[in-house]
Parts: structure tokens; sequence; C-alpha cells
């Protein structure tokens, strides 16, 4: 027997005798007895070996960014993860513990969440930033909550250049409060529509929410858009793309009230969607409407220093019905990453992080709309940009496919005016020959190759 | 030592990570917005390791030994999972990527809702959810739109135990619920006559736990069911507790509708110091159709044979609950802990947990307070209040342990229960490692007696001694200002 | 001993009338319950509370309960010393631990009040 039980048959029947027991079955009377020991139709168990074997076959069907140039992003990112942040990650000490409550014995874990809330506040700008979401996207159903619960108001307006997926996470996160969720369309910069946000904006709003940059890549001014928000007592609520935040000014500075993210791009793999980890930070005001755990920084009996978890009665398991949100476990070994890939950046390598995406973007989008058929949507754009396609983008995408190239996100599946178009993302991770050879696939569908 | 923070490290020019030059020609920044000021540390490669490591030093961990966190089944995490969740065909994937691209990982998710389904009794499995609160949420949306859908509008209660965890309310108010508590009885189970008197058609449903949190089997589970149902409600499943009835019992069959599963703490996938986790949701066939989109499954094809494919054409779903396909990577891990395991493993994995549970609440019967004497089934629950009368409170006792080198276990939950003692030893533990908690906890008995001043001080060996919680709260200081 | 010069609520409240004034704070049993109260969330003045609804709530470390209007009126004032202060509730429950002062909309708000015999009466069945 394994599955990892150290008892043997010997040890079993000692314990049954300390008990008065004959049998295992015995335990289990309780269970009503034509429900007892159900059939489990499952697969034979196997060695070690052979399930190595097994997932080893698995993983090898999957098309992985090792093996291709990646041009896709859409809320998930390529990019760089150093050795450093799995050194740490793996260390049983960290990713076998539990939710740090007892404070002596977590000391490793509560000093690193508070490091990863520092570190979220400076990058975004804000005063206050909790121990991690599930994801950017139930990060941003969160706040939609947490604007509404500030302002006692039931309306939300929604940029539809927010990521889709989040957009319908906040849709099913606010399906039970009935709150009225309005969107605001895009202009021909790939910014909000002001004048349509304008007419929105209303004292039934509890919060604008927007991306930056956007999902179509495109960056904006929010500080008209912060003055139109606050002067009708509502929120500015703004995703943002922590590598972005590198180069760009902060949503803190733009007056944004609540900022949160995904921050699955600081030092995480793409995984298939998951585990990534959402950033959420405000303004010192609305502290205790926050969701999610806190980390605090205190003094023992001695007076020396330590961490422990603060303000847990806006949590569940004190405030129950009443509580902020219902969220228990979160990301914190994923924080974790973010915090080591944050600190082995640094500074200057975060910033650099920041201008090799920017560079290499822009050079792509130069040399693609030099290509006869190809044109480029919308204004300014950091990493990410739009364009609009000669032949239809699935068929784009099949040609770049058989060159092994992972091409962009087609845009029809959420913007009916955006059919012909992609959505491609270019990182650090793109190296100059990779993005020319982009360019050349690209430019065999232009001369109809 | 106090362990210095990043911040205080930092020293201007140190460089963690070199990156490449830049390969393409420079474009204009865009000069507006660009930020001045980017307080981020600077720390040397060294440096960081030397922190971070110094600071795994200071954690407890299921590695470093017995963790009995009850309701949290802090088992023990394979390393073979640690290493085939890391292969770069799960890990370099792209959610977005086109499906032909990925079929090993969507045969490894849709495999895996097969596992669960069949585990649970529950055919509809959805694998998006995170977390288990984030599965309740799940389910309990599912129950909400299962009553629209029927164009019943009346329904806005949701029962829930007095045992429950602070989860179920705080989700049941999510969904727009309000929370009525049913009591329980002297058994620990829930009072099924107070629960007839409260369940009518305004009720949406019941979420509970089985076993519940004092880790006892609900002796009428079948005639709550029936309650319930009669008057139109659903069963919503906390199946935190789901460690004591793998092989032993099919939620599904004893009643449930919807069910969420904590993949970090059944399936032994690790508990990250608070995550990632896993939080899958199943359900009955009639509940299907509500499941959160998209769904992954499978078609026959004429030329490429089996296809795996996400399905979105789902009109009744509640729709997403996560950004893109849930913690894939944590399904790797609980995939691969079940093709370990097989049936009769997951079998020996609750029969060794409940045994070993009983064991504990034989040997420490006579040394604390037991609040309800019956079989447990994967943990028990004590009561510090003999300890109490004596000004040795819970909180202490739990201290004491940490000098005794165990984790304490949970304290203060279930609420019903005052000064609770929660113990979840898992299966993975051996009789040597139970008999020396059982010492411990036997020693703190009798030191509440003779020097509770030791006890009440506790702990003693730790890198920190108890911390000022109130000060915490009063003055958070939640970010390093320098 | 329960200060006889106000009344009390089950909840834990208690409410002393002044001529046309009633000061509002919770007793010693609510504060030792709690335990170090860490946050306390008022109303502003001029706000209304109805009694027996809540009007704000008391944290501790461990627990955050709802606060119970003794009885209806108009908020005239608010403790601001619990904003720096919350400790004081703790430390003295009936003197400089008040929260609220209110004018009480109708005065017999005060006779559904339990006497301080008979809020000890209700803290002995609690005990049970």
């Amino acid at each position: 027997m394994s599955s990892y039980i150290p008892n043997t048959d010997a040890d079993r029947r000692r314990m049954l005798e300390t008990l008065g027991l004959d049998s295992l079955e015995e335990l289990f009377e309780v269970i009503p007895a034509r429900q007892r020991y159900p059939h489990l139709d499952l697969a034979q168990p196997l060695a070690e070996m052979e399930v190595r074997k097994l997932l080893h076959g698995l993983a090898e069907e999957n098309a992985d960014l090792d093996h291709h140039p990646c041009f896709l992003g859409a809320g998930a990112y390529h990019h760089f993860v150093p050795a450093v942040v799995d050194c740490i990650v793996r260390r049983g000490e960290f990713y076998t513990a539990y939710t740090p409550y007892q404070p002596e014995v977590s000391q490793g874990t509560l000093t690193s969440i508070y490091e990863f809330q520092t570190m979220v506040c400076e990058l975004t700008g804000m005063d206050v930033a909790n121990a991690s979401m599930y994801d950017g996207a139930t990060a941003l159903a969160e706040a939609g909550l947490m604007a509404a619960r500030v302002t006692r108001r039931d309306g939300l307006i929604v940029a539809s250049t927010l990521h889709p997926s989040y957009r319908q996470v906040l849709r099913t996160y606010t399906q039970g409060i009935g709150l009225d969720i309005r969107e605001v369309g895009y202009g021909e910069d790939g910014g909000v529509e002001f004048q349509q946000a304008e007419q929105l904006l209303d004292e039934g709003m509890a919060g604008l929410m927007v991306q930056y940059p956007n999902f179509l890549g495109s960056l904006e001014d929010l500080l008209p858009l912060s003055e139109l928000v606050h002067a009708v007592g509502a929120l500015l609520v703004v995703c943002v793309d922590p590598i972005a935040l590198g180069l760009l000014r902060p949503p803190g500075e733009q007056r944004a009230d609540i900022v949160v993210g995904e921050g699955q791009s600081l030092g995480n793999p793409l995984s298939f969607g998951g585990p990534y980890v959402g950033l959420f930070a405000c303004r010192q005001k609305y502290l205790r409407q926050m969701p999610g755990r806190l980390v605090g920084m205190t003094t023992d009996t001695t007076g020396r220093r330590g961490f422990v978890l603060t303000l847990q009665p806006r949590e569940q398991h004190i405030r129950r019905e009443k509580a902020t949100s219902n969220i228990c476990t979160n990301e914190a070994l994923v924080a974790l990453a973010v915090t080591t890939y944050l600190a082995i950046m640094g500074k200057h390598g975060l910033r650099q992080v920041a201008e090799l995406c920017y560079h290499k973007a822009h050079y792509a989008a130069q040399q693609i709309v030099a290509l006869p058929g190809y044109e480029r949507l919308f204004g300014q754009f950091f990493k990410e940009f739009v364009i609009r396609t000669p032949s239809p983008p699935t068929e784009v995408n099949a040609h770049l496919g058989e060159r092994g190239i992972i091409g962009g996100y087609e845009l029809a599946r959420d913007y009916p005016q955006l059919t012909d178009c992609l959505l491609l993302c270019v990182t650090e991770m793109n190296t100059r020959e990779e993005i020319d050879r982009l360019v050349r696939a690209l430019g065999e569908i232009g001369s109809g190759a | 030592m106090t362990e210095p923070l990043l911040f205080e490290l930092s020293s201007p020019g140190r460089v963690g990570c070199r990156l490449p030059e830049l390969d393409v020609p420079e474009a204009p920044l865009p000069e507006k917005l660009l930020r001045q000021e980017l307080a981020l540390p600077e720390v040397s490669e060294r440096e960081v390791v030397q922190h971070f490591t110094r600071l795994s030093q200071l954690n407890f961990s299921i590695d470093t030994g017995f963790y009995p966190l009850g309701s949290c089944t802090m088992k023990y995490n394979p390393k073979l999972h640690e290493e085939v969740a890391r292969l770069a065909g799960f890990t370099e994937i792209h959610p977005w990527q086109s499906e032909s691209m990925v079929q090993g990982a969507l045969q490894l998710m849709y495999e895996l809702q097969q596992y669960l389904a069949e585990i649970t009794g529950l055919p509809g499995v959805s694998l998006q959810p995170v977390a288990g609160a984030h599965g309740e949420l799940t389910g309990m949306l599912i129950v909400r739109a299962y009553h629209l859908h029927r164009g019943d509008e009346g329904r806005s209660v949701v029962l829930v135990p007095d045992s429950a965890h602070g989860t179920n309310p705080a989700t049941a108010a999510m969904c727009g619920y309000e929370v009525l508590t049913v009591p329980s009885d002297s058994r620990g189970n829930m009072d099924a006559h107070e629960l007839e008197r409260v369940m009518d058609e305004t009720v949406a449903g019941l979420m509970l736990t089985n076993p519940n949190t004092l880790g006892l089997f609900e002796e009428h589970i079948l005639q709550v069911a029936d309650i319930v149902h009669e008057a139109g409600g659903l069963i919503y499943c906390d199946g935190a507790n789901m460690n004591a009835l793998l092989g032993i019992a099919k939620p599904g069959e004893l009643g449930t509708d919807v069910l969420h599963l904590n993949l970090h703490k059944t399936f032994s996938t690790p508990h990250g110091g608070g995550g990632p986790g896993g939080g899958a949701t199943a359900v009955t066939e009639e509940l299907t159709p509500f499941l959160p989109v998209p769904v992954v499954a499978l078609r026959q094809e004429q030329e490429t044979g089996t296809r795996y494919y996400l399905d979105h054409g789902r009109p009744l779903s509640i729709g997403r609950v996560s950004g893109f396909n849930g913690n894939f990577g944590v399904m790797v891990k609980a995939y691969a802990y079940l093709r370990s395991l097989g049936a009769s493993g997951l079998r020996q994995v609750s029969e060794n947990a409940v045994l070993n549970a009983n064991y504990l609440l034989h040997q420490l019967k006579g040394y604390y307070f037991l609040p309800y004497d019956r079989l447990c089934l994967h943990e028990c629950v004590f009561s510090g209040r003999s300890q109490a009368k004596l000004g040795v409170q819970t909180v202490d006792i739990a201290k004491r342990l940490i000098d005794l080198g165990f984790h304490p276990p949970t304290v203060y939950f279930p609420l019903i229960v005052d000064e609770a003692l929660m113990i979840e030893p898992t299966e993975t533990e051996s009789l040597e490692t139970l008999d020396a908690f059982v010492s411990a906890m036997r020693q703190i008995a009798r030191e509440a007696e003779t020097e509770p001043e030791l006890v009440r001080d506790a702990p003693h060996t730790t890198p920190v001694s108890r911390l000022d919680e109130a000060t915490a709260a009063r003055k958070p200081n939640l970010k390093w200002e320098g | 001993m329960e200060p006889t010069d106000r009344k009390y609520t089950k909840q834990h409240e208690w409410a002393k009338l002044e001529g046309d004034l009633a000061t509002v704070g919770i007793t010693n049993y609510a504060q030792e319950q709690l335990g170090d109260i860490v946050y306390v969330e008022l109303p502003q003045p001029s706000d209304t509370l109805s009694q027996s609804e809540p009007f704000g709530i008391i944290e501790s470390v461990k627990a955050a309960s709802d606060l119970f209007a003794p009885i209806s009126g108009g908020v005239v004032a608010v403790n601001e010393e619990l904003v720096d202060r919350p400790e004081l509730v703790n430390e003295d429950p009936y003197g400089d631990g008040w929260m609220l002062r209110v004018h009480p909309g109708d005065e017999s708000g005060m006779d559904a009040l339990m006497t301080a015999e008979e809020y000890e009466v209700h803290l002995k069945t609690l005990e049970e």
C-alpha cells in the first residue's frame, strides 16, 4: 500500500485494538448501508515511474512556447522568469505551509506577503494592497462589488476595452446582487469614448472600470476620466498590466481609487491559464472595505518586529455574511513568485523589461504596416497592438501555424467591428529574428503567396 | 535576529538580473505617460536567494512536521507532482492557443473532470474555480440560476448550520441571499426537526458540510435531504471534508445536488502558504447546464478521432468565474495523484484518515473535554474548557504545542464549541507521530494544572513570541515606508 | 454592578438620558466579550437612528459585531476620540468610551429598555 500512507497493517491493528474495534469497517457504520462503499470505476493505480511516463506523454502532445515563437497575449503573457523564482517557490517551507494563522511559525510567509503588499503599492502608486486575489478577472469583479459597497450605489460603467473574460467574470459575480452594468465604447484612438462616458456617469453609478493598457493594447491618459468620475462621487477602478508599470505612470498618480491587475507576467509561466494572481490595491480611506487578506507589521512581547494577518474581522471567518468577500485561500505562492521576481528585477530590471517590450512591439508594428494589405488601428500602445489583415484572421493564424508561429488573438471573438483584426503581442521574449520571421510570414499572405 | 526586508537590503546600483541588449531600433517613448520614480529594491541575486531562503526557515510546514489543522487536510504533498507540473508541455502553453495544439492539456482536464465525477457521484464538473470559496460561489450561483430558470423568484433564503465555515454565509450573501441558521442537536448533527420547521418555499437551499465541521457524519443526512428536496430546495455540500469519504460514500448518493471540492486539501496539491488552490464544483445531471463556461468536452471527429475542446456553447451557464481556464498547474498535480492512487488507494486514504482521527480522539479523551462523544470521521473536535477554568485558554494550548514541535490544530472553530480545538491528522502521518502528539497534548494538560504560566507565556522557542495583534489592527502598517 | 443612571438593551448597549440628549455606548460585558477593541465605525452627526436597528460596527482583533440603536433619534455628536483610541471602549465603557449623543425622537423609547437590575438578570441567564 502506498497512497503516501506510512502506517502498516500492524500499526492499524494496534490502533484498532486501542479503540476496541475489530475492523476498519466499524468506523463507517454511521454511513447508511446502501450508500456505503460504492464502487469507484477508475483506472488501476500506477507506480511513480508509470505516472511520470503518462504525464510526460500528455505534456508532449502540447505545442509549447519553448518550441514556437509566440505573439499571442490578450491577458496572459510570455515573459521571462528568472531561475531564482522557481528555486524559492520550490522550497518546501514555503509551498507546503498553510495560511499563516499562527504567526509565530509563519514569519517567512508573512514577511514575504508584507513585501508583496509594499511592492504592489509602489508599482500601482496606491496606499494599500492586499495579499492577493485569485486572478485579475476576479480582482476586477471584487473591485466592482467594493465600489458598490463604498458608494452604496448599484450601477457600474465598464469600458468595452476591458478584457472580455474579465467583463464576463464581473457579470457572473454581480448577478446575485443585481448591479446595473453598462458598457462604454471606444473611440478612434482606442481609448474610452469620452462623451459617452460623460453621459453614462451619473449619481447612480458606483464606478467606472477601465484597463491600462487596455485590451486592444491602447494607452490613454486617465486624469480626464478620473475628473468625470469623481465629479459624480463615483470611484475610478483601473485594471493594469504590471509590466507596463515599469515604464508608465501608475494609476495612483492619475487619481485611481482602486487598482487591480493580473500578476502572472511578474515571474509566472503561462501554465494554460493558471495559477495566476490577482493584484488589488486602493486608497487608504477604503481600507476597511477591501476584500482579501492583509498582513501588518507589529512587535512581539520582547519588542521584536514581526508580521501578522490583520483586520481579519472584515473577512469571512469572522464577519461571515457581512464579510467584504468570501475569499479564503488566495494565491500566496504565486504572490511569492511575484515578490521574488520584483526583487531580482528591481527598479532597473523591470523598467528594462518594459522598454524591451515597448521597442520590440513598435518595431514589429512598424514592419507589419509596411507590408501591403496591413493596417494598424488605434493610437499609442505598449506591447500589444491591433492590425487589420488582408485575409481573414483565422487564415492568417493558420498560415503562421504552418510556419511554426503562434499568431495573434482573433478579435472577432469579442468585437463585432473588428472581425478582420488580430491583436498581436510582443514581449522581451521575442527576438528580432522571431519578429522578422513573423513579418516575412505575414508578408507571404499579403502578396497572395 | 530580525530578518531585514528587501527594502532594507537595497543599495543603489545593485543588479539582480541581466537582460539582453535591445536588438531592434528604439521607438520614441510616450513622454507624457512615463513614470518618474519606481522605488523597487535594488539587490543582487545572491541577496535575493539568501533573503528568501532565510525567510523560509522561519516557517513551519508539512515538510517540517505534523500539521493537524482541522478542516484543512494538511496531508503530505508528493514530490512527483512538483516535477510533472513543471514540464514545459504544461507550463509553456497559452490559454488562448488553438485547441489542436493543446490536446494533451485538454485531455488531462477532461479525465480529471471524469475522475471527480465518479468519486462524487455528480456527473457535471467544472474545474474553473480556483479555491474552495470560489467553488462555493460557483455552486450557489448555480442554485440561484436553477430556481430562476424554473420561474421561481420567491426563494430568497439559504439555510446554513450553526457549525458552518464562515465562507458559507459569506458566499450566500454574495449571491443575494438572506442567511438563516439551523442549530445542531446534542449529538452534533443538524437538528432535523428545526430544519423542518424553517424549510419552506422561500428557501433556495441548504448549505451543509458532511462530515460536518465537528468531524461527525450527519446521521440524518437522508432525512435532511428529503426535507429540503420536498420543499423544492437544493442541497449544497461543502466538500472541504471529502478526505473522510473517498470510496466510502458518494455525496451524489446522499442527496447532494451541488458540491465543491478542494484540490489543495483532499487531492494533495500543496497549500502554498495560502494558495494556489483548486476548487472544482460538481453537480447533478439536472444542474449541469448551469456550470461555468467553458467546460472541457469530447467529440469524435472523422479525420482526427478523439478531439478534446472547450465547450462555450452553454446558454444556461452562470458565466465565467475565472479569467482563463482555472488553475491548470494545480489540476496537473491532482490528476497525477488520482492516477497514482486509483480507487483502492483512495479508499485507503479515507480509512486511514478516519482511523488516525479516532485514535487521537480516544487517546485525548480523558485529558480534554469532548463535546460529542461518538466516533468521528477524519477530524475530531475538543474543547479546552477544563483548562480555561484554570486560566489556560485554547490559544495558550496552541502556542505551547509549538514549543513541543507541532503546528497547532485549528482553534476557535467551529463556533458552537467553546475554546474549540479541531484536530485533523490526515492519513499521511505515522503512528509514532500520532503518539508523540498525544504525549505533547497530555503534557500540556498537566502543565495547565501545575505550571500554567509556562503555557500562558508560550511559545518560548520561536523566532518571535506572541505578537501584538491589537496594535496591528488599530494602527495598521501594511507597507514599508522606509 | 451596572450603573443605575442609565438603561440597557439585550444586545448590551446602554442609553443615558440627560435633559433632551441621550448618550449611547456599550456595556462592560460587551467590551469584555469582544476583547481588545481596534476600530469603531459610527454614523455621522445628523444621521438618524432607528431603535433596534444596527447603527455601526465594533471590531476587535477576533470579532466584528453590529451595534444596535437602543433608541430612535437624530445623532448630535460622535465621540471622535475613538478614532485614535478605540481602546477607550475597553477602559471606560460607561464614561470616556461613550459613542454617540442622540436627540431622542420619542421619549417612550427609553421605556422599552431594561433597568440596570433587569440587565443584570439578563446577564445571569447568559452565563448558564
